[in-house]
């Protein structure tokens, strides 16, 4: 069971109540598909992804941005457990969507450039490690079900 | 191997011009996070007194290595030769494990988007990042 110290728990909660939840979600997609292009293998329905403007408005990756924000909030809401809460969230993205895991690294790297943009200097180094260490948690957890 | 656009090459000129003037700042916010971050990495610096953000060991290595990365912009047409003897440095002396470019260049691309939210757009992100990627592969061409 992963331990979070005090400061890490009021941290990440932080974050999230103070982040805008429609705009961080679709950047860091954005941003992972412009970034990574080769992730875009995943979303082969999503239509224009030609280039960064097409990736930025395109309705289907805000939709999703959304999606993705929505799973981390169910972490958030079960940070004691978040292993046992993404226990069908981890089978879906193995069996179903069969996304290599690595993968999950590109969007917790682009996410957190996207929150250290939002909240600034607020984001401090301490903040940052707490914040890694919850995406560090959640790609655990979706990574567990991949045999 | 990716290599750089002539595109990359003058987006990675037009961005450094504008952060050029807080470069200081930047490797020390910089470093200061990769330490904290990636506790792994003090294992480098057991020689300092102090590893703590903003200390004067952090200040000075900071800027130290923007002036490497500042190095690496005005030879950004040919890194490997450039940064010969900085790679020797690393490859020989320091013996830094390359995957810490890495982390350093996630660090210095987080202080971006802290300090230039509107200028470090996706298209920016992207063309830095290869090249921060660029000049890890330059550091790490005399390893072996």
């Amino acid at each position: 069971m992963v331990k979070w110290s005090d400061f890490e728990r009021a941290a990440i909660q932080d974050i999230f109540s103070k982040i805008d939840y429609d705009v961080v979600g679709s950047a860091a997609l954005s941003r992972c598909l412009i970034v990574y292009p080769w992730t875009q293998r995943y979303f082969g329905s999503f239509g224009n992804l030609y280039n960064a403007a097409a990736i930025t408005s395109n309705p289907k990756v805000a939709a999703h941005g959304k999606v993705i924000m929505a799973g981390l909030e169910k972490a958030l809401k079960n940070m004691d457990d978040i292993k046992t809460t993404y226990k069908d969230l981890s089978v879906l993205h193995s069996e179903k969507l069969q996304v290599d895991p690595d993968n999950f690294n590109l969007l917790g790297d682009c996410l957190t450039i996207v929150v250290a943009g939002q909240l600034g200097a607020a984001f401090t180094p301490e903040v940052q490690g707490a914040f890694q260490k919850f995406l560090a948690v959640v790609v655990a957890s979706l990574r567990k079900q991949y045999h | 191997k990716m290599s750089l656009t002539a595109k990359d090459k003058e987006t990675v000129k037009a961005f450094w011009a504008k952060v050029a003037p807080k470069a200081e700042d930047i490797g020390q916010d910089a470093l200061s996070r990769m330490l904290v971050v990636y506790p792994q990495t003090k294992t480098y610096f057991s020689h300092w007194k102090d590893m703590s953000p903003g200390s004067a060991p952090v200040k000075k290595h900071g800027a130290t290595v923007m002036g490497g990365v500042a190095e690496a912009v005005a030879k950004i047409d040919d890194l490997t030769a450039g940064l010969l003897s900085l790679s020797e440095l690393h490859a020989f002396t320091l013996r830094v494990d390359p995957a810490n470019f890495k982390i350093l260049a996630h660090n210095i691309l987080v202080v971006f988007a802290i300090k230039f939210p509107s200028d470090f757009t996706p298209e920016v992100h992207v063309a830095v990042d290869k090249f921060l990627a660029a000049l890890a592969r330059a550091l790490s061409e005399k390893y072996r």
